[in-house]
């Protein structure tokens, strides 16, 4: 008999402490030893991980109001500018925002010791931070600086809200031209010099759901140590690529929106991280359960490195280019082997993501499971998959109309 | 008769010094003795070795003079790199600069190690470490 399982019918046996929650790192294992219509019927969840640098993440953060009231124009933490374009006291900290005294690439490579990822990553820390705002002073409004120091302790609310995070898959890096470039996917050394990639592989959440069937709008998942949800489709979601057989996304594809209160999380899987020559990002640990309703999912979840491809990309001109090339497709098992072939060269190869991380990640959220502590929940809507329609566009650049 | 030394040294060389036997004249003008450990060019075209240099104390202090007369910078090993272990994150990004293996990986637990016995302090993977966990101590 098939199997058939509800999101509703793992909780009750959660709840009792029966449900048996794997990584899916050992379910990969599992179905090579048994078979996939064993291994479904045998586990109710398989737990992910991943821990890497997400660009678009930051974090929103309501201060609390002054004495007199000021509604902020502009706000800094740490120098580092927070955007104020909402209501009085509240904002927004990106994390890839610079302090303005930074002098960038101007002495290039520019090192980008400090920036928004790195005041979220000490205020999950619990240190206290500079803050300073000013305004233009409002009759109900009337205050037009302040200049003092706030924490998790003091402030409101403040939670991870990133637009973007948990790419289902990532280019691998490489360098075609003789000079070491400086890219978010690291150093570059010139004429194939080393080739990077980003992707926990088999422990990568939506690798293991690759049709979307499980995680969508409302999934409760691990972020950065604590709680948090997935909000939606992230920015540049992208389901309608090219993908194998098995429906793996060939490259890069989709991608989630996720939130989470900051006061649940560790400084461990929030760290703000510096690209030399490229600036500031930060690096976020996220992992998702996948409730095994059926065969299939159990069939996507345990694939393994070896199942899962990605593509090499040349960043010193195709990817600043636009242009779409791929100059191979490599497994992630060849990309952990410590060497791929490229262009008939023996190049090696770097990881960016941390699966020391992706795995305690994967391995605590099982814990939190088997524990009682963290159910699961049905999405409130699906993900955009393969047949939406919904794909991404560039910008192009139209003339002015008069 | 004066003292014997021993040291070990990195030497920088700038990019107008490539055309210069500089090293060899160590040993044909000064009778230094030397071992190279390591050389290469570094991504900012810059010449890297690591010797061990030894000889006569009033040589080798003449010897490190001629070096310096020709735009070589010198630096003592001792001035180490290190990692602040409760920064790192255990990537790897550093694995695509580090010219010894000093920094390495577990290809089981995917932990990176650090071995500063294997490090030629180039300095490479202080900018390629996204975590800023690779320092210098000066």
């Amino acid at each position: 008999m098939s199997v058939k399982r509800t999101v509703a019918e793992i909780n009750e046996r959660i709840r009792k402490g029966q449900a048996v929650v794997m990584t899916a790192e050992e379910v990969a294992r599992l179905v090579k030893e048994k078979g996939t219509r064993k291994a479904a019927a045998e586990v109710d969840v398989v737990t992910t991980g991943t821990f890497g640098p997400m660009c678009s993440s930051g974090a929103i953060i309501n201060t609390g109001h002054t004495k007199p009231r000021i509604k902020m124009k502009k706000a800094w933490f740490n120098d580092v500018e927070a955007y104020c374009g909402l209501a009085a006291v509240d904002c927004y900290l990106g994390a890839t925002e610079l302090p303005e005294s930074d002098p960038e690439n101007r002495v290039y490579p520019g090192a980008f010791p400090y920036g928004g990822a790195h005041v979220i990553q000490e205020l999950v820390a619990g240190k206290e931070v500079r803050f300073r705002a000013i305004a233009y002073g409002t009759d109900c409004y009337p205050r037009k600086e302040i200049e003092t120091t706030v924490s998790l302790k003091t402030v409101n609310e403040a939670y991870l809200f990133n637009p973007r995070n948990c790419y289902q898959n990532y280019n691998c890096a490489v360098n075609l031209s003789d000079r070491t470039i400086y890219t978010y996917m690291g150093v570059l050394k010139p004429n194939l010099g080393n080739a990077n990639y980003c992707s926990a592989g088999v422990l990568s959440p939506l690798l293991k759901d690759p049709l979307y069937r499980t995680i969508g709008i409302g999934t409760r998942i691990f972020l950065g140590g604590g709680v948090g949800y997935v909000v939606g489709p992230g920015t540049q979601h992208n389901p309608e690529v090219r993908r194998l057989p098995s429906g793996v996304p060939a490259g890069g594809a989709g991608t989630l929106a996720v939130t989470g209160d900051l006061r649940g999380m560790s400084p461990e899987f929030v760290v703000g991280v510096s690209f030399t020559g490229y600036g500031v990002s930060l690096a976020v640990g996220l992992g998702v359960p996948i409730p095994v309703l059926d065969e299939e999912v159990m069939r996507h979840a345990a694939l393994g490195d070896e199942d899962l491809v990605t593509q090499v990309i040349d960043y010193s001109h195709d990817y600043p280019e636009m242009v779409a090339r791929s100059l191979g497709e490599v497994s992630y098992a060849q990309l952990r082997s410590g060497s791929v072939q490229i262009q008939g060269r023996e190049v090696p190869t770097v990881s960016l993501s941390s699966l020391p991380k992706a795995r305690k990640i994967a391995a605590r959220l099982k814990e939190w499971i088997g524990a009682g502590d963290f159910l699961l929940s049905e999405p409130a809507a699906t993900l955009p998959g393969p047949g939406s329609g919904i794909a991404i566009k560039a910008l192009h650049e139209r003339a002015r109309k008069h | 008769m004066t003292a014997k030394v021993a040291h070990k040294i990195v030497l920088h060389f700038p990019q107008q010094t490539w055309d210069r036997p500089i090293v060899c004249m160590l040993a044909k003008e000064f009778d230094l003795c030397f071992s190279i450990s390591k050389a290469e060019i570094t991504h900012e075209e810059e010449g890297l070795v690591v010797l061990d240099l030894s000889g006569a104390e009033s040589e080798y202090k003449r010897g490190i003079k001629f070096l310096k007369e020709q735009g070589v910078r010198v630096e003592p090993l001792e001035r180490d790199v290190t990692r602040v272990e409760a920064k790192c994150t255990h990537c790897g990004a550093c694995l695509a600069v580090c010219p010894t293996e000093a920094l390495d990986v577990d290809r089981e637990t995917w932990l990176v190690s650090f071995d500063p016995g294997k490090c030629v302090a180039c300095e490479l993977c202080i900018a390629a470490c996204p975590p800023r966990a690779m320092q210098t101590a000066l």
